[in-house]
């Protein structure tokens, strides 16, 4: 159990308004991720949910039931925060416990949620310590440990990467999807990162400036992107934007993603000159200056050598293109 | 190398000039202690000489501790400089929750007048206070004393407590809030122990001024049973005749609780525990 909807859910701050009247609904079991810029409100969107932050209009419904004005601690949810958030004067064992001392259960039903969740995030060696004595990463798995024991109706996780470092992240997030995998429970996840939420979504929400811009799977959004903003953050690296009119196409603008570009040395539709190359390996990323689009990206597979300044010519797939008018909506 | 040498150059300046201001503030005290021990007719002699076993003399001490009231003021010091200390820290660092915490109307004016108190001295209403404790029937009550002093206090507290309420992380207040804490314990079990360093230094700078005044014990409560230890200390400061001795080894012995309490609270300073509580 756990369906959470919203509907026409606004927020202000004084004058400011932050939310600007969000609707959604995430079903039971699903994997939802708000992602967008920093300051569109997905961190405030998902504060109003937990109930941390007062919701000026609309409602926000768990399982049916108006939970606008329920404390935090009544609404059945858990929380995962960016800076951990462990209490630093109790044990690892104690951290997790507390929710379920605070509602007053019997010690034996707390002791098996520990132990049930402390093996499902290894963290057996590590009850008795202190956060103090852990590394971030295993501060991190206590956090999210201190989350399933309360076996939640629904679990939010505020930015719980930002935190860590490269490797920790990758292996974090292949725990937690698989933790959503083992559970079913419903999750909604807040980024930036929009790697974090290709890979671990079910749904993805993208938010700019207090609404939602588009909600979709994400191959739905790579795919189908519903305007030029869904499109450049969807994707990695951003999706190229041509000026339409110079390359004969429809619409004010073409978007082409840098997969979907193909760069020769003797002919091509447009003419341009090196900037930079990026060698991964496994990929290579070149950085092409071509007027009067600016800065294009051609992403290429296996290793190839670009000389900074070479004049170089592109060409876009145009099966592949997307078409947007003059204020970034989709021509289709 | 010439950048290492230049480096122990500052250092030894800079150790210099700190040493320099420990002298000058140590001296009166060392004076003080160095005269306790003295017969008084050496303590003229020469004020900086050491005790020696030729002009040594604890006759201060005896007399100040067989004068039989000295333990009682030292209680009552104690008593009212605890008291005192205890509301100070406890309705201090509510207030400054409250400020830091919680969006509500008026709140900046309200810091401001809460903080207000630092510039304005308490002494400038001892009238009003005086009148107030009269129509209480608290005069002569320790109760006096700790109400002053606890309004003396607050200001500075509220001021430092709320800048350093507003470091402490959201999440973990948060983490509480989900969890089902109460306010009160959030307040008292998360936030308290890491605002430590900080009560501490604000413990350090109410305690002082309470220990050493002896304007409002003079004022609200001289009477036998509730004098303070400075106060009583003046019993042997005539109008023609002083009991140096006395004098000098009643504010000997009275330097004694402040230095402990110092000291108790000088070791919070150094520790924090807000590792591993947010990275």
């Amino acid at each position: 159990m756990g369906a959470l909807s919203l509907s026409q859910v606004t927020k202000a701050f004084g004058k400011t308004e932050v939310i600007k009247g969000v609707d959604l609904t995430v079903n039971d079991g699903e994997f939802c991720v708000f992602v967008g810029p920093s300051g569109c409100g997905k961190s405030t969107l998902l504060r109003m949910i937990a109930g941390l932050e007062d919701v000026s209009g609309g409602d926000v419904m768990l399982d049916g039931v108006r939970i606008n004005d329920l404390a935090p601690a009544k609404r059945e949810l858990a929380m995962v925060f960016q800076t951990y958030a462990l209490y630093p004067h109790l044990t690892v064992r104690e951290n997790m416990g507390l929710a379920l001392k605070q509602a007053g259960e019997p010690k034996a039903k707390i002791d098996a949620s520990i132990a049930r969740a402390a093996g499902m995030l290894a963290l057996d060696p590590y009850l008795d310590r202190r956060p103090a004595e852990l590394s971030g990463g295993q501060r991190q798995r206590v956090a999210i440990g201190r989350a399933i024991v309360r076996t939640p109706k629904l679990f939010l996780f505020d930015e719980p990467l930002s935190n860590l470092d490269a490797a920790l992240r990758v292996a974090t997030r292949i725990e937690i999807a698989r933790l959503h995998r083992e559970l079913g429970a419903t999750m909604i996840y807040v980024t930036h990162d929009q790697v974090e939420a290709m890979t671990l979504a079910d749904k993805i929400v993208v938010l700019r400036a207090g609404r939602v811009e588009q909600v979709g799977a994400p191959m739905e959004l790579y795919n189908n992107p519903a305007n030029t903003f869904v499109a450049g953050f969807i994707g990695s690296p951003q999706m190229n934007f041509l000026k339409s009119a110079a390359v004969g196409q429809q619409g004010e603008t073409t978007g082409i993603r840098p997969e979907h570009l193909t760069i020769a040395r003797d002919a091509g539709q447009i003419a341009g000159q090196v900037s930079h190359v990026e060698k991964l390996g496994g990929e290579t990323l070149v950085y092409v200056r071509a007027e009067p689009h600016g800065l294009l990206t051609v992403r290429l597979f296996g290793e190839h050598d670009f000389a900074v300044d070479e004049a170089v010519w592109l060409t876009p797939d145009a099966t592949r293109a997307f078409h947007f008018d003059a204020n970034g909506a989709r021509l289709r | 190398m010439s950048q290492s040498r230049s480096h122990t150059g500052r250092t030894i300046a800079a150790h210099a000039v700190l040493l320099t201001y420990t002298l000058i503030a140590l001296f009166p005290v060392f004076v003080i202690v160095i005269n306790s021990f003295k017969s008084r007719k050496a303590i003229f002699a020469d004020p900086l000489a050491l005790p020696m076993p030729e002009n040594f003399d604890a006759v201060g001490y005896t007399t100040v501790l067989q004068q039989g009231h000295v333990v009682q003021y030292f209680a009552n010091s104690l008593i009212v400089t605890v008291a005192s200390l205890f509301f100070v820290l406890l309705f201090g660092a509510m207030a400054a929750f409250a400020l830091s915490e919680y969006r509500f109307k008026g709140n900046m004016l309200m810091g401001l007048y809460l903080a207000l108190g630092i510039m304005i001295p308490i002494r400038l209403g001892t009238v009003a206070i005086l009148q107030m404790m009269v129509a209480a029937g608290l005069v002569n009550t320790r109760t006096a004393l700790i109400l002053v002093y606890t309004a003396q206090g607050l200001p500075l507290a509220v001021f430092i407590l709320s800048e350093f309420m507003k470091t402490i992380s959201d999440d973990l207040k948060n983490a509480g809030r989900i969890d089902g804490l109460s306010e009160y314990r959030i307040f008292f079990t998360l936030v308290l122990p890491l605002i430590r360093p900080a009560m501490a230094t604000v413990a350090v700078f109410t305690m002082i001024p309470i220990w050493n005044d002896l304007w409002f014990p003079l004022i609200l409560a001289p009477s036998e049973a509730t004098k303070t230890i400075t106060l009583g200390s003046q019993v042997f400061i005539g109008q023609f005749v002083t009991n140096w001795n006395a004098v000098l080894a009643a504010l000997s012995l009275a330097i004694i609780p402040v230095l402990a309490l110092y000291l108790i609270f000088s070791r919070q300073l150094i520790s924090g525990i807000t590792a591993g509580a947010v990275k």
